[in-house]
């Protein structure tokens, strides 16, 4: 079995005296999305902020491709190639789209065949190029969001909860803009409470719940197994379709 | 993108209320209309006109040492009260290159002048510009993120500053007096133009203009924004926010140094606590404009400027305190200030 890109092992997260990670083993496989589903409060966003390097686990080992990433600066992590979309989207709101996405790319002026291929997925921002992020809509921001995470070749995106707050078509748009980033083999980390989402774009799952993850498996698996979804995530299929 | 999603996305038109963006300039309205009340209020147009200008020049000055305490503000949010340290340090170290160029000074040649002046502002921006350095990696770091501990270090850090200025120049007050070109007034009719004044207007509006373009138009200048609003995104993104933490640090501390050697030859005599003297208006306009807001510090510095005159002349009993009503008011009104910085 090759050696997965990300691997975490027994990593435990403290913020002040709140105990949030417990122990967290995953594996990312290369190439792949891989969903990270659980309650909320089950330690999701922790799990990314903890591989981002934004909060520093107390305990165990987080590798990324063959290098221990666990205690190093945030923004040396970034530079091994892993982009980060939190849940607020942290964009600068006083910045324009076109300077967001400037400063995204770190190693100089961006690919403009690069940057077609994101105005194609994201058309949005084309339009609004010399608008300041702060007055774009929800949707696009959210596309702005992972427009910058992807406007230089990553090796691993981090991306918690994109569909929050957003209305269907703008979900749905998301949606074939994640099945086109698969399709440029992108190996993502995608943190999701939209379960129909997780099911059309997911190829693997990890299921957290207490600081720990409980399940692991093939997205296909878990979106056929109603029994399964209703012990691990109190849901069922059809009731989130 | 299906057609119809891409669609979607791209009507929705992304425009704020009118009010938010009717709102966003009425701060830059502030400014005439303080001259426009300024001028009914004085009636007499030569007075107002040299209360104006002077208002002005000390507005710029003002501005000039206030832009890096905004940006530091903004970007490491530090409550460095040690900033009046480099106030005071650079008029010292400008003063003591001015006076050993004391026949360049008393000359009565433009270019001898400036070649006394160009060199003390450069050496009190190096030298508050290093010492800067020093201050953010000694005394400053330890207390990232602890807000009391701050006021108390960098108090503590302005204090030692004061007396080893009192140490190395003496207790007295030096007297600055300004070489021959920066001396004297253009008269207009009833109206008298102080050119020191001029020079300090055209030098603030130079500084602001660069750095709005550092800010605007280069990379640093980006990042600076950026992580003035999200620090730990810049950071996500690959940037070290220290070292431009240290950029930042150590740009204010030089203008500063600067703004002391500016204050200095406009007030023509310095002391070792001029720097704390000034802290107080300083301060005052970066609450103004907004944590972070070089144009709200600008605005603010303005607006400081002309009222300290303006009052000065028509009520003088309230300039003292006329600064801290303006900013209760503005408090009042726009409780993050004039242009605030969306921090996340």
């Amino acid at each position: 079995m090759p050696e997965p890109l990300l691997r975490l092992e027994g990593v435990h997260t403290h913020i002040g005296q709140y105990h949030i990670l417990q122990g967290v083993d995953l594996d990312v496989p290369a190439g792949g999305l891989t969903m990270l589903l659980g309650r909320n409060g089950a330690g999701k966003t922790t799990t990314l902020r903890s591989i981002m390097g934004l909060w520093n686990p107390s305990q165990g080992r987080v590798v990324f491709d063959g290098t221990e990433i666990g205690g190093m600066g945030t923004a040396d992590i970034a530079r091994l190639g892993l982009a980060y979309v939190p849940e607020n989207m942290g964009l600068f709101g006083n910045l324009t789209v076109q300077e967001n996405m400037v400063l995204a790319a770190r190693k100089g002026p961006m690919d403009n065949a690069r940057l077609d291929w994101i105005f194609e997925l994201f058309p949005a921002l084309k339009k609004f190029w010399r608008l300041p992020a702060g007055n774009l809509s929800g949707g696009q921001k959210q596309m702005l969001a992972i427009a910058r995470a992807i406007s230089e070749p990553r090796r691993l995106l981090l991306i918690d909860e994109p569909t929050k707050g957003l209305a269907p078509s703008i979900v749905e748009a998301l949606i074939e803009a994640f099945l086109d980033l698969k399709r440029s083999e992108t190996t993502i980390l995608l943190v999701e409470q939209n379960f129909r989402m997780a099911c059309a774009v997911g190829d693997s799952v990890a299921v957290m719940d207490d600081g720990q993850i409980v399940h692991t498996g093939a997205m296909s698996e878990l979106a056929e197994n109603e029994a399964l979804q209703q012990r691990l995530l109190g849901l069922s299929l059809d009731t989130h379709q | 993108m299906t057609d119809q999603t891409a669609s979607q996305t791209e009507t929705a038109a992304p425009r704020a209320p009118l009010s938010e963006r009717f709102g966003k300039w009425v701060p830059y309205l502030l400014v005439p209309v303080f001259l426009i009340l300024g001028y009914l209020l004085i009636g007499s147009g030569p007075t107002w006109a040299t209360l104006t200008l002077a208002g002005l020049a000390m507005g710029m000055m003002i501005f000039v040492m206030a832009s890096g305490l905004t940006l530091v503000f903004g970007l490491m949010d530090i409550l460095n009260f040690g900033h009046g340290a480099f106030i005071s340090i650079g008029a010292f170290v400008g003063a003591t290159v001015l006076l050993s160029a004391g026949g360049w000074t008393g000359a009565d040649s433009v270019l001898l002048n400036l070649g006394a002046v160009l060199p003390a502002m450069l050496a009190a921006m190096m030298v508050a510009g290093g010492l800067g350095y020093v201050f953010e990696r000694v005394i400053v770091r330890p207390v990232y993120g602890a807000h009391l501990k701050q006021i108390l270090v960098t108090m503590g850090g302005l204090i030692v500053a004061e007396e080893l200025i009192r140490l190395i120049w003496g207790p007295d007050a030096i007297p600055l007096p300004r070489p021959e070109a920066f001396t004297g007034a253009w008269i207009f009719g009833m109206v008298a133009i102080e050119k020191y004044r001029v020079y300090s207007v055209i030098l603030g509006l130079i500084i602001f203009l660069a750095l709005l373009w550092v800010l605007g138009r280069t990379r640093t200048g980006l990042l600076i924004r950026a992580g003035v609003e999200n620090g730990e995104m810049v950071e996500a993104l690959g940037y070290r926010i220290r070292l431009i933490f240290i950029l930042v640090f150590v740009a204010g501390s030089a203008l500063a140094g600067l703004g002391g050697v500016m204050w200095g030859l406009y007030e023509q005599i310095i002391t070792a606590q001029m720097g704390l003297d000034v802290l107080v208006l300083v301060f005052i306009v970066v609450i103004i404009g907004g944590l972070g807001s070089v144009h709200g510090c600008f605005i603010g510095a303005l607006l400081v400027g002309l009222l300290a005159n303006y009052t000065g002349y028509l009520m003088p009993k309230l300039a003292l305190g006329s600064n801290i009503l303006l900013m209760v008011a503005v408090l009042m009104w726009r409780p993050q200030g004039l242009l605030p910085i969306n921090k996340q």
